[in-house]
C-alpha cells in the first residue's frame, strides 16, 4: 500500500442510564472527566435535579415487576448480568486504568473482585429469605412467619474514592437482589466504568428501571433524593465528604431507611442485603383436623 | 328536515341567520363543506410550538390551581358504585387535606344513574363552579358510542336533569356524520338540548362530545365543531375518553379556533373540554397556553374550558406539593382513585 490511512478514533459519549435508555441530562450539561494526570479522557453528562426525578419514576414503575419476581428468577438475572461483565472485562479494566490512574494488576483485580462479589450477591438471591426470615413459635393453633421483602426504591450515593467498578457493584447488587429497584449517583471523577456498568446492564435481562445511574455531582443531586418522597431508602456509603448528617435529617422526614457512609467500598455481606428489607409477619390457621 | 318544531326554534333561528338560506339537508351540508380547509401541518406546528413555553415559578403555581378550577373530575367505569362516587366528590370538595389552600374542582362527572349520589354527596357544596361551587356533569345519549334511538338518548338525557346534572355530556351519532347526514345530526343535538331543559325553564348546560378519534380527519374535527355550535351546545368536548386518540394539543386548538371565529362572527362566547389522555401537569399546562393564545385569557374560566380528567389531578396535586416544600413528592401522599 502507498498511503498509509491515519484512521480516526471514535470517542464514547458517556450517557445516564434511566429506565433502560440512556438520555443525556435533561438539562443538557457535561463535565469532562481527567485522568489521574489531569488528561481529557470524555465528557460525561452532569446530572440534574430533574434527571434524578425522572430516575425516581423510572425505578417506582419498575418495582412491582422486579419485587413481584421469584428470588430464583432474580438470581438468574443477576448471574447473567455477572457473565456479561465478564466478557467485558477488558474494556472495564481499561477504564479503570484510565480514570484512576492504578496499575493494571491493581484494575484487573478490582475488576475480578467486583465480578465475584456480583456472582456471591447473586447467589444470594434465592435463598436470603431462608435465612433472614422465620417461622416463629407461637402458643396457638397458627403459623407465625416473618420474611423480608424489598423496601422500595432505594437512592445510592456510590463510593467516591477509586473502586470505581467495586464500589457500584457493592451498593448496587446487594440493593437489587432483594427486589429493590435503585437509584445510583456514579463516582463523581470516574464515572466512565458506571456508564459501561449501565451498558451491561441495558444488554442483560434486567428490566430498564430497576437500575438507574446518574453521572454527575452527589453534592447537588443527593439532597433531592434524600428529601423525595417517593424514595424509601438512601445509602450513604459514598457521602463522607457531603453533609451526610443533614442528608440524614432531610430523609427522616419521610421515614427512610439510611445506611451510613463507609470507607471504601462495602465489603460483601448480608447484612447490606437485609438493610433495604422490611420485615413482614403474618399469622395464618393451621388446619384443623 | 323540518326544525319546525317549537323546540328548536332558537338554534334554527341562529343557524338560519348565519347560513343564510333555509336549514335543509343541502344548505347545511354545503355550509359545513364549505367550511375553509384545515392546514393539518401548520395546526401541528402551531400546537408544537405552544407546547414549547417555559411555565414556571409563581407562573407555574398559578397555572396549577388554574387547572384544578377547570378539572371535571370523571369516574366513567362499568364498576362505578356509590361509594365510588362518593369518595370522588369527596375528593372533588377537598382535593389535598394536607393543604386546605387547593382549590376545588369544576364539577364531577358521572354516568346518569350516579348522579342522585353525586348530589347527595355534595350537599350544600352543589353548585356554580364560579362561586366556587361544585357541579353535577352526566354523560347522556348512550355514552360513548351513542348507538341507541333518538328516543331512548333523549330519555336518558331528562333521567339526568331530573335528577339534579347541572351539564349533560352528550356524544353526536358519528356513524351519521361520517355518513354526512349532517342534518340528523343538528336535529339530535336540538333534540338533546331541549331535553336539557328543567321544569323551571331554565337548562342544564350541554357539551357536545365530537369524538375527534372517530372523525379522522381535521377538516371533520372544524365540520362537526361548527355543526355542534350551530344546534345549540354550549360546550364542545374533544372525546369520551373510551377511543384512542383521545384529546390531543392540534384538535384542541383546532376547536379553539373555532370557538375564537364563533365569537368574533356572533359575540357568544362557547366553552371547549379536551378529555381522556391529558394525565400530567406538564401536558395541562400547555392546554392552558394554548387556550389564552387563542380563545383569550377570559376562557381560563370554568364556564369556558374544562378538562375532562381523573389521574391529571393527582399529578398536578404532587406538582403543587412540590412548589409549596420544596422536596419532591410521590404517589404515597395523595389518594388512589
Amino acid at each position: 500500500m502507498g498511503c498509509e490511512m491515519t484512521r480516526l478514533a471514535v470517542p464514547k459519549t458517556y450517557k445516564l442510564y434511566i429506565g433502560g435508555k440512556f438520555p443525556r441530562s435533561e438539562s443538557g450539561r457535561t463535565y469532562e472527566v481527567l485522568s489521574k494526570k489531569g488528561v481529557f479522557l470524555a465528557n460525561a453528562s452532569l446530572a440534574s435535579r430533574k434527571d434524578a426525578r425522572d430516575a425516581v419514576v423510572a425505578a417506582r414503575a419498575a418495582l412491582g415487576g422486579w419485587s413481584g419476581a421469584t428470588g430464583y428468577n432474580r438470581g438468574q438475572v443477576l448471574y447473567r448480568i455477572a457473565e456479561l461483565l465478564e466478557g467485558r472485562r477488558d474494556q472495564f479494566v481499561e477504564e479503570v486504568i484510565a480514570t484512576e490512574g492504578v496499575s493494571k494488576a491493581a484494575a484487573t483485580s478490582q475488576v475480578d473482585i467486583a465480578i465475584d462479589a456480583w456472582v456471591w450477591y447473586a447467589g444470594w438471591a434465592d435463598k436470603y429469605v431462608q435465612v433472614a426470615g422465620n417461622g416463629n413459635p407461637v402458643s396457638g393453633p397458627y403459623f407465625n412467619l416473618s420474611t423480608p421483602e424489598p423496601t422500595g426504591v432505594v437512592a445510592i450515593v456510590a463510593p467516591q474514592q477509586g473502586n470505581s467498578l467495586l464500589g457500584l457493584v457493592s451498593v448496587i447488587a446487594p440493593a437489587i437482589l432483594t427486589g429493590n429497584t435503585v437509584v445510583v449517583i456514579a463516582s463523581e471523577a470516574a464515572p466512565l466504568a458506571a456508564v459501561s456498568l449501565a451498558e451491561v446492564l441495558a444488554t442483560s435481562d434486567v428490566p430498564g428501571g430497576v437500575v438507574n445511574i446518574l453521572t454527575g455531582s452527589p453534592a447537588e443531586i443527593a439532597p433531592w433524593l434524600a428529601g423525595h418522597a417517593d424514595v424509601n431508602a438512601l445509602d450513604l456509603a459514598g457521602a463522607q465528604s457531603l453533609d451526610w448528617v443533614d442528608l440524614q435529617v432531610v430523609a427522616a422526614d419521610t421515614l427512610k431507611r439510611v445506611l451510613a457512609p463507609e470507607s471504601g467500598a462495602p465489603a460483601p455481606s448480608l447484612e447490606r442485603i437485609v438493610a433495604f428489607t422490611e420485615t413482614k409477619t403474618v399469622w395464618h390457621t393451621k388446619s384443623l383436623l | 328536515m323540518t326544525l319546525e318544531s317549537a323546540q328548536a326554534l332558537a338554534p334554527a333561528e341562529r343557524a338560519v341567520g348565519l347560513i343564510g338560506s333555509d336549514l335543509t339537508e343541502k344548505s347545511l351540508r354545503l355550509h359545513l363543506e364549505g367550511l375553509p380547509g384545515v392546514d393539518a401541518v401548520g395546526l401541528e406546528q402551531r400546537a408544537a410550538g405552544l407546547g414549547t413555553r417555559s411555565i414556571k415559578t409563581t407562573s407555574k403555581a398559578r397555572a396549577l390551581d388554574t387547572i384544578i378550577r377547570l378539572i371535571d373530575l370523571t369516574t366513567l367505569e362499568g364498576a362505578d358504585t356509590p361509594g365510588k362516587v362518593r369518595s370522588l366528590v369527596a375528593k372533588a370538595m377537598n382535593p389535598d387535606p394536607s393543604d386546605p389552600s387547593t382549590p376545588r374542582v369544576a364539577a364531577v362527572c358521572v354516568y346518569g344513574d350516579m348522579v342522585p349520589y353525586a348530589v347527595e354527596a355534595l350537599g350544600a357544596s352543589h353548585g356554580d363552579p364560579a362561586k366556587g361551587l361544585i357541579s353535577v356533569a352526566a354523560v347522556a345519549t348512550a355514552f360513548p358510542s351513542g348507538r341507541a334511538s333518538l328516543h331512548v338518548k333523549l330519555a336518558d338525557t331528562a333521567d339526568a336533569v331530573a335528577n339534579g346534572a347541572d351539564e349533560i355530556d352528550m356524544v353526536i351519532d358519528r356513524g351519521a356524520f361520517l355518513a354526512g347526514n349532517y342534518g340528523l345530526v343538528f336535529d339530535q343535538i336540538v333534540a338533546v338540548k331541549d331535553a336539557c331543559r328543567r321544569e323551571d325553564g331554565s337548562y342544564a348546560h350541554l357539551k357536545v362530545i365530537l369524538e375527534t378519534g372517530e372523525l379522522n380527519t381535521y377538516d371533520n374535527v372544524r365540520r362537526a365543531s361548527w355543526l355542534a355550535i350551530l344546534a345549540g351546545g354550549d360546550f364542545i368536548k374533544t372525546s369520551t375518553g373510551k377511543v384512542a386518540p383521545a384529546a390531543t394539543l392540534p384538535v384542541t386548538l383546532l376547536m379553539l379556533e373555532v370557538v375564537r371565529d364563533w365569537h368574533r362572527l356572533t359575540g357568544e362566547r362557547i366553552g371547549v373540554k379536551p378529555a381522556g389522555g391529558i394525565r400530567s401537569s406538564k401536558d395541562a399546562i400547555k392546554y392552558l397556553v394554548t387556550v389564552a393564545e387563542t380563545a383569550g385569557e377570559e376562557w381560563l374560566d370554568p364556564h369556558l374550558f374544562r378538562f375532562g380528567a381523573s389521574s391529571l389531578l393527582n399529578d398536578v396535586l404532587l406538582q403543587r406539593q412540590k412548589l409549596t416544600t420544596g422536596r419532591y413528592s410521590g404517589p404515597d401522599y395523595v389518594t388512589i382513585d
